[in-house]
């Protein structure tokens, strides 16, 4: 990962069918990301963030035009080849925290370790260091049904990272969480993206994250409106 | 492994609904082995009465003999080949002889076979020894569906009509010597058994037989003397149109529990795939391939199916076990439509039908999970983590 733009969209397209047309969410996005930004995508309902974060994550494609992420272009990839990246360089964090039920807190964080067949010390080793960076070492045995929101994200921050990505997507992290909670989580990845010089993309309309932003890109109809660095 | 182990942890979490799956597949299982495992038994004891009452291992037909074919009886009867002498000798085979007879018990008549067989012959079950002539009498036996039929019992006499071989009338008194109970109709229903000595001396056909019973160590296997072989395949002729008859109903009656038990499994495999949608786009944000929750999904159904058979041997062993102790009692009418059935039908389990309603079930719990799995794999997991797919 030793690009300098970790992240490049050129005149990036997505359009969805929506009865006999089309409904047109991006429309010729150009846009670069560099290592350890900590950057967001804030704009409206449908201006087009969470779709952008979806191509940069591998989720999605584009209509048409390009987005190179970690230097692979994201429509020439198969299935398996994307969920390689996002196992290995690619962290996400949910609106809802989507933790996985049946697991406890230390099984939830564990899970892409297990996916990347690393060994039990290795896991082991990671996952107490990533809950350690949130603080949640003492509710590792905890189900996600026994946790509040704020501690919920923070298992899922802590599952971002706990293979150390390049990059981090949050989707309206702090959507769910009072004011205390959202100051807390952002500032733990504000920590994470200083120390650990992982790239943050965050798709909000929160004031309250918007003002731990490096630099803000405003979307509306699906067309970049405002690029500024603070 | 990792897939294994999720799969795992998503049944126990599933709680109810696995308890629901486990419970209705186990149902199932248990129920299609004690209907098999009862076919089984019921076609081994046939195929055995048939042996030890009416058929022996193997017959030789005297050339005109056509056991399905009554009107062959007046000529089908011979002098015994010589060949099987040694045979008969050493007890491996007995002679039979067949005529048309008739019977008038209280004053109706009946038109019967009668048999003649050696008294001392230890080959088929018929408890000959009861026809040794004792005081002037002479002794028939006959079976219980006769016994119901003409109203007679032991003791009792009855005047009896045949034709001797010129075709000759005659008549005479017999007395019942015993009443024999078997599950075998052919060797019962409208059968007399009467001392091959008396009916030779009626008829005047002495030395001759309809057909010869043979056991299984007997050394003829081949047509002998101008007589037909017919060996144990042929003779089970009649079971194995019952057998291949109830095994189509086995299939029908299994066909239709297996589509109940995974038609819960497939309704709650859907709904749980559905509902679980957001995990599944979690699966594969966190790097899971789409087969890999295909094949995660898949495991999970099929190990409903394990647990199911794990289950249902807890609670089916004993209840099987018991089974084959006590036997399914069986209405006697079962009988007299020409079923080789015993008061009680005693199951039989085979470890290959047991194995092949194992696999089945297995296969089709993975089908009906593989199909929903594969079909919200190839949706657009973008919409899976927003729990939007329909």
């Amino acid at each position: 990962m030793k690009s300098e733009n970790i992240i490049r969209i050129e005149g990036l397209t997505k359009d969805y069918p929506v009865g006999e047309g089309f409904f047109r969410a991006l429309a010729k996005i150009d846009l670069t990301f560099r290592e350890g930004e900590f950057a967001g995508l804030v704009g409206p309902s449908g201006s087009g963030k969470t779709t952008l974060l979806n191509i940069i994550g591998l989720l999605d494609t584009p209509t048409s035009g390009s987005a190179t992420v970690l230097g692979k272009e994201v429509s020439a990839l198969t299935a398996k080849q994307s969920a390689f990246l996002r196992n290995r360089h690619i962290g996400f964090i949910f609106q809802s925290y989507n933790l996985l039920p049946v697991y406890t807190v230390y099984e939830n964080v564990e899970f892409t370790l297990l996916l990347q067949k690393k060994n039990r010390e290795e896991r082991h080793r990671a996952v107490m260091e990533a809950l350690d960076w949130v603080g949640l070492t003492e509710k590792k045995d905890s189900r996600p049904s026994q946790l509040s929101g704020g501690e919920s994200q923070r298992v899922a921050i802590a599952r971002a990272m706990v293979k150390r990505p390049a990059i981090v997507l949050a989707d309206e992290p702090s959507a769910n969480l009072d004011a205390e909670n959202s100051h807390h989580i952002l500032q733990t990845m504000q920590q994470l993206n200083a120390e650990l010089k992982t790239t943050f993309l965050f798709a909000t309309h929160d004031e309250k994250v918007m003002q731990y932003l490096q630099r803000i890109i405003s979307l509306r109809d699906g067309k970049i409106e405002k690029d500024t660095n603070s | 492994m990792l897939i294994i182990r999720t799969a795992f942890k998503n049944i126990i979490g599933a709680g109810r609904a696995t308890r629901l799956n486990i419970a209705v597949l186990s149902f199932v299982l248990v129920i299609m082995t004690a209907y098999n495992g009862m076919l089984d038994g019921w076609i081994a004891e046939s195929r055995r009465d048939t042996i030890d009452w009416d058929a022996g291992w193997s017959q030789l037909w005297h050339p005109n003999y056509d056991k399905y074919d009554i009107f062959t009886l007046p000529d089908a009867h011979g002098k015994i080949p010589i060949q099987i002498d040694n045979a008969l000798q050493a007890g491996m085979a007995t002679p039979v002889l067949v005529i048309q007879a008739s019977v008038y018990p209280q004053g109706r008549m009946l038109n019967i076979q009668l048999k003649g067989i050696d008294p001392e012959q230890q080959i088929l079950k018929i408890p000959s020894l009861s026809l040794h002539s004792a005081g002037g009498e002479t002794p028939v036996v006959i079976g219980k569906r006769m016994a119901a039929t003409t109203n007679l019992k032991k003791g009792d006499r009855v005047m009896l009509r045949w034709r001797d071989r010129n075709g000759v009338f005659d008549a005479r008194e017999v007395q019942v010597a015993a009443i024999f109970e078997t599950t075998v109709g052919s060797a019962d229903a409208g059968q007399m058994w009467i001392a091959l000595d008396d009916l030779y001396a009626m008829t005047d056909m002495q030395g001759e037989a309809t057909y010869i019973v043979m056991q299984r160590e007997s050394p003829v296997s081949a047509d002998t003397g101008g007589w037909h072989f017919k060996d144990n395949d042929f003779l089970q002729t009649d079971n194995r149109i019952l057998e291949q008859s109830s095994r189509a109903e086995s299939v029908i009656i299994f066909t239709i529990l297996l589509t109940l038990a995974l038609l819960a499994v497939y309704d709650t495999q859907t709904l749980s795939i559905f509902r679980r949608q957001k995990e599944i786009g979690t699966y594969v944000a966190l790097g899971m391939t789409p087969r890999g929750v295909t094949t995660l999904f898949t495991i999970e159904g099929t190990t409903y199916s394990l647990f199911a058979a794990f289950f249902g041997a807890i609670w089916g062993a004993p209840l099987l076990y018991w089974f084959t102790k006590t036997g399914l009692p069986m209405p006697e009418a079962y009988g007299d439509i020409g079923m080789a059935v015993g008061d009680a039908m005693y199951p039989v389990y085979k470890l290959t039908t047991v194995a092949t309603t194992l696999l089945v079930v297995i296969f089709f719990s993975a089908l009906v999970s593989y199909l929903p799995a594969r079909k919200i794999a190839q949706q657009n997991m973008v919409l899976a983590l927003k729990g939007k797919i329909n």
